[in-house]
């Protein structure tokens, strides 16, 4: 497999503008000739298929929700990052830049990430007139908050809901051109397969899954915003119906898959209850601004956290980066959480926990200013937990939370098929090795309101492809294949749960490939995993029939799915021998237990290829070459 | 605790209903009520039985999917609640709880706690947002918009579209969605060039989806989980009287827009 990036030539500050330039066009009277499929509808692709049918393409979207307003964009609550330097307090494109590529650990593209940066500035005034209500000052312009691993003012936020009213604007922008004609919407609909057609990607085949019915759809491009493999985990913050299908089909297509094993733990999660526990919930990063992060200074110090003096608490956080303090980046808050935990030192049931302390700020600013900034995430607290953290502080503890591996996509947000792109959480290109705090939203809209739709226009003019139908053989072939699949799940009727499965690939995968690794623990769940798998095939119980409303059919192909993805993110783990980001190898640390960078052996993008089943897959390298940017120790001490 | 659970069962939109019986047995006051159907649903699969289908997804109180009647009330009760973010610290062992799924006409049940919510996206579609296309807008701050008139804009915008209020209402009103959405757009500058024709046609569907009409009991904030207020549908009425009054119905365009 060759992996040409497409990376255009000249200044990386006029790169994106020289290449907007060279790409095709297609005459506004032939883009209505183009049918584009996109596939998943949070940010990135309502951005995308609204846009696109702004521009006269037409396009068919698709959802497992039930309505397109409901993907998981929606839980995102503390804010996106723009350069809009609104505050005067230094920020520029450059800076913002710089941040994302440090905060990535120098895994990321520079290409890609400076042009992020560029149109981050177009996406607030895009959403300001879409009538997203951000926040604001009394003189009636946009309010900014700082937000981890930045130290300028450039995180816009609506309350605590900051996804949810950017997820809103894309939705209504997708809603007006459903209600025009131009989109047609599948929701509850689930891509199964990707279908290609001489080489490049002409389709999809998806199951309602009202009926159950399993149906073709053909056309010229396909774009998959079907976001991140998070749920690998069983319990992270994603919500319950994330999953790794649509990526790993088109993997299995021909896609290559990049850097599986960056995965971001995110320091501030609730901790689990118990083991009925069927996700993790988030309280915003935004929190630290205000938040003082401690732990007790004592092992197993079980008095209650309002009786125990300072002088008996360490504010690890601050202690150790006294220059980021409790916005240090959520990779390092994570480790450091894990660290104090792992020598006892946790708080609440288990010990898996840290307190989230906002006595000071109640005492500097009073409780109604903290009730304002963040009353909901306190709210959400409490029911919970059934603790009120304005009266002692909040016990949190990291969980999985986004990844920033994805499908391998070029400069053109192409994948390795072509006419596959690939945009959102689902690829793999701006976020390196882990991602900043209110960059994921950025990313999203970034991707589907102003790269994508240029794009996808220079591949429609540069490859004359003849036009798909829904019943040529290769489609049918597929229906053929997923009818098949779906009646063999149906058929084992063994005598373990799906959700057990899950379950107990989650559990291992948070042991041994979670906020720590080492070669021993990845090569035990090599040899696990598929013996798991091959259990499932031969021991599952699915309920019910494909002709029906069928959640535990649904999620039992979502698990085939992991059972074998899980394998690839642990072959990366083992295969990354160094620490950057959120992966952290226990072997490759410095002294004082930091992440331990090898530039010298592992600059590259990890770009794995599906061989065959039963193969090993075969690893490709992209380079990662620096021009602008000089690869130093991230350091935030 | 040891709960007993009445759950309303119905194959598909086409059959018949009936509400079965079941026990859940030692659920802790931790889990969330949706975990305490999981663990109940688990038992039913290792039984050979049918699941119980209800919807879900963030579980975190934001994307509007879990929808379900507990004992009558819309998501439970729990003041600002959905029903994901309800616990079961707020049972008692020995309870019978009765759940339902959202009964309206324009919610058709597609499988027993699982409803058909499409008239709302339907509703969305005919007139709420702001027609502006990608690209070409002015700089955010290029228009101030004060505090106040922004934050009422955003008490409008939280609605989740979860469907409470007209499962609430006794005539299936979805006054309070429709006018969640009228008065977000009519606070901000940005939405008030099309303010007249978007509560005109939102409206328009809204008549035609089979919603019934708002007699003002409140049910509806009561039960929504984002505690939208009743203030917005009186907006509403104000921005429909004024759009009639000014005659500036849905115009049929003459091409050339």
């Amino acid at each position: 497999m060759k992996l040409d990036a497409k990376i255009p030539s000249g200044p990386l500050a006029q790169k994106w503008d020289r290449h907007r330039f060279e790409m095709k066009l297609i005459n506004p009277a032939n883009k209505r000739k183009f049918d584009v499929i996109v596939v998943g509808t949070g940010l990135a692709g309502a951005s995308a298929a609204a846009t696109l049918a702004e521009l006269g393409y037409n396009v068919k979207a698709f959802c497992y929700q039930d309505s397109p307003r409901r993907a998981h964009s929606i839980a995102a609550q503390g804010g996106i990052n723009a350069a809009k330097n609104y505050q005067n307090d230094g920020d520029s494109i450059y800076r913002l830049f710089y941040d994302t590529i440090k905060g990535g650990d120098f895994r990321a593209r520079e290409a890609n990430v400076y042009r992020l940066a560029q149109v981050s500035v177009n996406i607030i005034d895009q959403c300001v007139a879409q009538g997203v209500p951000f926040a604001r000052e009394y003189g009636g312009l946009l309010a900014n908050r700082s937000f981890g691993g930045a130290q300028v003012s450039r995180t816009f936020y609506a309350r605590g809901q900051t996804g949810q009213q950017l997820l809103l604007g894309a939705y209504q922008a997708l809603c007006r051109q459903i209600g025009l004609g131009t989109v047609k919407m599948f929701p509850r609909a689930e891509m199964l397969d990707l279908v290609l057609v001489n080489g490049h990607a002409k389709g999809i085949v998806a199951r309602d899954l009202v009926t159950g019915e399993i149906s073709a759809h053909a056309a010229d491009a396909v774009v998959l915003a079907t976001g991140g493999y998070g749920n690998v985990f069983y319990l992270s913050t994603n919500a319950k119906g994330c999953n790794v299908t649509a990526t790993w089909r088109a993997y299995k297509r021909g896609a290559a898959f990049a850097n599986p094993c960056y995965t971001q733990i995110h320091p501030t999660c609730i901790p689990v209850s118990g083991d009925h526990q069927s996700k993790l919930t988030l309280m915003s990063e935004s929190l630290r601004n205000d938040g003082r992060v401690w732990v007790p200074k004592k092992k197993a110090d079980n008095r209650p956290p309002g009786q125990i003096p300072e002088e008996d608490r360490d504010y690890y956080l601050e202690r150790k980066y006294p220059s980021f303090g409790n916005l240090a980046p959520r990779d390092i808050s994570s480790r450091a959480a894990k660290e104090v935990c792992d020598e006892g030192r946790g708080v609440g049931p288990g010990g898996r926990g840290v307190y989230l302390d906002f006595a000071d700020a109640i005492g500097r600013i009073g409780e109604g200013a903290v009730r304002e900034r963040y009353g909901n995430l306190f709210d959400m607290y409490e029911k919970i937990t059934g603790e009120n953290a304005y009266q002692r502080p909040m016990r949190i503890y990291p969980a999985v939370h986004y990844t920033m591996g994805g499908l391998w996509v070029d400069y053109n947000m192409m994948s390795t098929v072509p006419g596959l792109f690939v945009l959102g959480e689902a690829n793999f290109s701006d976020h390196g090795a882990n991602r900043l705090g209110a960059s994921a939203l950025m990313q999203g809209l970034a991707d589907g309101y102003f790269v994508l739709p240029y794009t996808i226009g220079h591949y429609f003019a540069s490859e004359k492809q003849p036009k798909a139908r829904p019943d040529q053989p290769e489609f049918k072939k597929v229906i053929a294949e997923m009818e098949t699949l779906t009646k063999k799940l149906l058929a084992v009727n063994g005598r373990r749960t799906v959700n057990s499965f899950h379950k107990e690939l989650g559990g291992w995968l948070w042991e041994k490939c979670g906020m720590a690794r080492n070669e021993s623990g990845l090569k035990e769940l090599l040899q696990k995993i598929p013996a798991l798998r091959e259990e499932f095939w031969k021991n599952v119980k699915v309920s019910g029939e494909n002709g029906e409303l069928n959640q535990n059919l649904e999620h039992a192909g979502r698990v085939a799915d992991f059972l074998e993805f899980a394998e690839l993110l642990v072959l990366d783990a083992l295969e990354r021998r160094e620490s950057c980001g959120g992966h952290f190898r226990t072997e490759f640390q410095t002294e004082d237990g930091e992440a331990k960078r090898d530039d010298e052996h592992f600059a590259y993008v990890a770009a794995w290829e599906y061989a065959g089943a039963g193969r090993p897959p075969v690893l490709n390298k992209e380079p990662l070459d620096y021009e602008e940017v000089h690869m130093s120790t991230r350091s935030y001490k | 605790m040891n709960l007993t659970l009445k759950v309303w069962r119905q194959k598909d939109a086409r059959s018949q209903g009936r509400l079965e019986t079941y026990q859940a047995a030692n659920v802790l006051a931790d889990m969330s009520f949706l975990e305490m159907l999981d663990v109940v649903n688990e038992e039913l699969i290792a039984k050979g039985g049918e699941p119980i289908a209800f919807d879900s997804d963030c579980r975190e109180g934001i994307c509007g999917t879990c929808s379900m009647m507990i004992n009558g009330i819309a998501h439970g009760g729990l003041r600002g609640t959905t029903v994901c973010q309800l616990h079961m610290r707020h049972f008692h062992d020995g309870d019978t709880i009765v759940i339902e799924p959202w009964r309206a006409r324009a919610f058709p049940v597609i499988k027993d706690l699982v409803t058909d919510r499409g008239a709302f996206d339907r509703i969305i579609q005919a007139g709420g947002f702001v027609s502006v296309n990608t690209g070409g807008t002015p700089d955010a701050n290029a228009l101030p918009v004060g505090k106040t008139e922004a934050d009422r804009a955003m008490d409008a915008a939280a609605c989740i579209g979860c469907g409470a209020c007209v499962a609430a209402c006794k005539n299936a009103s979805a006054m309070l969605f429709v006018s969640a959405k009228v008065s977000h757009l009519a606070s901000l500058p940005q939405g008030r060039a099309e303010r007249e024709r978007r509560v005109l046609n939102m409206v328009r569907v809204m008549d035609e989806s089979g919603f019934g009409n708002c007699t003002v009991t409140g049910s509806c904030e009561a039960v929504c989980p984002k505690e939208i207020s009743l203030d917005f549908i009186a907006q509403m009425n104000r921005e429909y009287g004024q759009a009639i009054l000014k005659n500036s119905g849905p115009r049929q365009s003459k091409g050339g827009d």
